[in-house]
């Protein structure tokens, strides 16, 4: 693969924080009711840094991340509260125009499927020169000339020929390139992945995984990785959050989340991978019941319901997130010294 | 795509023979002399010799020969004299209207203008207001705008014209005495103050059948915006930075025309088919009209060769509804 503009850029190692999300919240009014889909979520992430985000369905992953670049329907979603600090600038209160620079520009997304993510009546190369000329201020000749040289860097072969075709002509995992040849266009400093490989079938899943690991070395930019699936989560990320009910319930660097899960719900979620050691299971574990409506302002734990180890406080109070060192926090009573037992 | 259109020409032709044929039965079928609204003093020996002299003592077969033939081939030669100048149809026998006894087409060609200018601006008007009128409904969805509009395509689409053509009439002819109530053909643009006679008295035609035209297919452009604004594409489109009149004008229009050009191309025949029942009530003596007239007259040639050329044009144009649908959607070809 060809070298991303001639310049080699350096995996930065401790640099300023990128992005600083404080207490966001987002409802979603509709006639009947109103769904706390996001609830005082706060998370950081430093420059170059990979974060996983892992979760049910309906544990409000994609939507805290549409709502940090304004771009849910609103009406019906709205963001009651937060902060979302990027590169220094609050995004939350900016002008339209100045929020869509930065989309696009500073922050590429990638969506889960790569079926219905491009517009079927243009061609790859129109989708893919429009970032370029908007943000880059490039002329059209100049563009193409970028854009061809995208397509080659996310690994498409006969990238000018390519140009001139339209989505349905490339196969899945070829839109789900041209997809993060579109969301890298501008160079972005983050890049949000929302269940980039979901739709993918298994090999094509490990190509793009590797294709992205590769780009981030060498593009030296951050990624936010939704996704449901921990081995993917377990491959790429450096620090993992898990969110159940709109809320983060816990968060650590990957391998202290792999080898000191502390939460119940993250526990339960690891023991739902198939291992592929160890005595075969007669059958594939779940965890038991169903994710939160979340039609209330959470004041309990979200996650009560379903968890073995809950007792009375876990009803009457919301446990805050509690750092445990090294970069761990949990928000779970049994955690914090004052529930029943620490160790479960 | 070229390969496509002259295929879907060449099937055309067995179509339309058939179309032809089911057209010359039914009038055969359907009852009506064209000896009726003579006087009654001629005797009945006389109309007898009348009607053999339109031809209709021959066999049906033979009646439906002689017409094609008179159409297809002495209609085209004739054409081809006309427009070149060579004398090349000689004096073949040309489809003749019972009634004035003159050429079917002739009298088509001179009626076409009116019908055009009526109708064919009517559709242009209806369409360029109800496509802003679709796009803004659906991206305001549930708005005062989009409310206004739904209600006022309701009153469009389901009040018929000749109740909103005599009530125009009512108010700004009989009351205000602001507009004419009978649209004339004869009248020709000269000066400034005849260009604002013609225009005076297009007014209320046009605005009736644009009325009616804006109402179905301003329905149409909203559902078809609304199929795609909550699509993956458009969230794509704004995570790129587009500014938003970039995402609606450009990513989700060119998606959203895919069919409602085709409705549009589909309803281009039923312009040159005339809007009979407006035609009547404002007096245009169009294609409507002519036909209305033939059929109470049993002009049976004027009636079957009308009739065709308005099969001609649905076929012509389902063909190129079909071919710009093929030019939006990169999805559909035909090779």
């Amino acid at each position: 693969m060809r070298q991303f503009k001639g310049k080699a850029v350096q995996l930065p190692v401790s640099d300023p924080t990128l992005l600083e999300v404080t207490e966001l919240e987002t409802v979603f009014s509709t006639r009947d009711a109103q769904i706390f889909a996001v609830n005082s979520v706060s998370f950081d992430l430093k420059a170059g840094e990979v974060l996983g985000v892992v979760g049910e369905s309906g544990s409000g992953k994609s939507v805290t991340m549409m709502s940090l670049l304004g771009l849910l329907p609103s009406p019906p979603a709205r963001i009651r509260n937060g902060s979302v600090m990027f590169s220094g600038r609050e995004l939350l209160n900016m002008k339209d125009a100045e929020l869509r620079k930065i989309r696009g520009g500073r922050i590429g997304f990638i969506f889960q499927d790569p079926m219905t993510s491009l517009n079927p009546v243009f061609t790859v190369g129109f989708q893919l020169m429009e970032p370029l000329r908007r943000h880059l201020g490039m002329s059209r000749g100049a563009a193409r000339k970028r854009a061809a040289e995208l397509l080659d860097l996310v690994g498409i072969p006969d990238p000018a020929q390519r140009l001139r075709e339209y989505p349905h002509q490339f196969s899945g995992g070829m839109r789900q390139r041209a997809m993060i040849a579109i969301a890298l266009a501008c160079e972005p400093k983050l890049l949000i992945a929302d269940e980039p490989t979901t739709a993918l079938d298994v090999t094509i899943q490990a190509q793009i995984l590797e294709l992205v690991r590769g780009l981030r070395q060498k593009l030296g930019m951050a990624i936010i990785w939704i996704t449901h699936d921990l081995g993917v989560i377990a491959g790429i990320a450096d620090r993992v959050m898990v969110m159940y009910g709109g809320q983060i319930v816990e968060s650590a660097p990957v391998d202290e989340l792999f080898g000191n899960p502390r939460h119940p719900y993250t526990k339960a979620l690891l023991a739902t991978v198939p291992s592929i050691r160890g005595d075969r299971a007669d059958k594939l574990s779940s965890i038991e019941g169903i994710t939160p409506t979340l039609t209330r302002r959470p004041a309990a734990c979200a996650f009560k319901p379903r968890c073995r180890f809950a007792f009375d406080r876990c009803g009457i109070e919301l446990p805050r997130r509690t750092g445990l060192g090294s970069g761990h926090d949990v928000a779970c009573f049994l955690q914090d010294g004052q529930g029943a037992t620490s160790n479960v | 795509m070229f390969h496509y259109t002259v295929r879907r020409l060449l099937y055309a032709i067995p179509t339309l023979l058939l179309i032809s044929l089911i057209l010359f039965l039914l009038l055969d079928l359907a009852p009506g002399d064209p000896t009726a609204q003579l006087p009654l003093t001629i005797p009945p020996d006389v109309k007898e010799r009348i009607r053999a002299s339109l031809g209709l003592g021959e066999p049906i077969h033979i009646r439906y020969l002689l017409w094609l033939q008179q159409f297809f081939v002495n209609e085209s030669l004739h054409l081809i004299s006309e427009l070149t100048g060579w004398d090349i149809s000689g004096d073949r026998q040309r489809v003749i209207s019972w009634q004035t006894r003159s050429p079917v087409v002739d009298i088509v060609i001179q009626r076409l203008p009116q019908t055009l200018w009526v109708v064919g601006l009517s559709y242009v008007v209806g369409i360029a207001i109800a496509l802003p009128i679709g796009i803004i409904s659906a991206y305001r969805q549930y708005s005062w705008f989009d409310q206004v509009g739904t209600f006022v395509s309701m009153v469009g689409f389901s009040v018929p014209t000749f109740f909103t053509g005599v009530l125009l009439i009512v108010i700004f002819s009989v009351h205000l005495g602001w507009l004419p109530s009978i649209y004339d053909t004869t009248h020709v643009v000269t000066d400034w103050n005849s260009f604002l006679f013609q225009i005076r008295q297009l007014l209320m035609p046009v605005f009736v059948l644009a009325l009616f035209n804006a109402a179905q297919i301003s329905r149409f452009m909203r559902a078809s915006m609304l199929d795609n604004l909550n699509l993956d594409y458009v969230r794509t489109a704004r995570s790129k930075g587009l500014a938003e009149r970039a995402v609606i004008l450009v990513h989700v229009l060119r998606n959203s025309m895919i069919p409602v050009v085709t409705v549009i191309a589909l309803g281009v025949p039923s312009v040159f088919g005339g809007a009979i029942i407006t035609e009547q009530i404002f007096k245009v003596n169009g294609l409507g009209q002519l036909l209305i007239i033939a059929i109470e007259a049993s002009d049976i040639p004027m009636v079957q060769t009308l009739s065709f050329i308005f099969a001609i044009l649905i076929v012509l144009f389902n063909l190129i509804a079909d071919v710009i649908y093929g030019i939006l959607d990169p999805r559909i070809r035909y090779d």
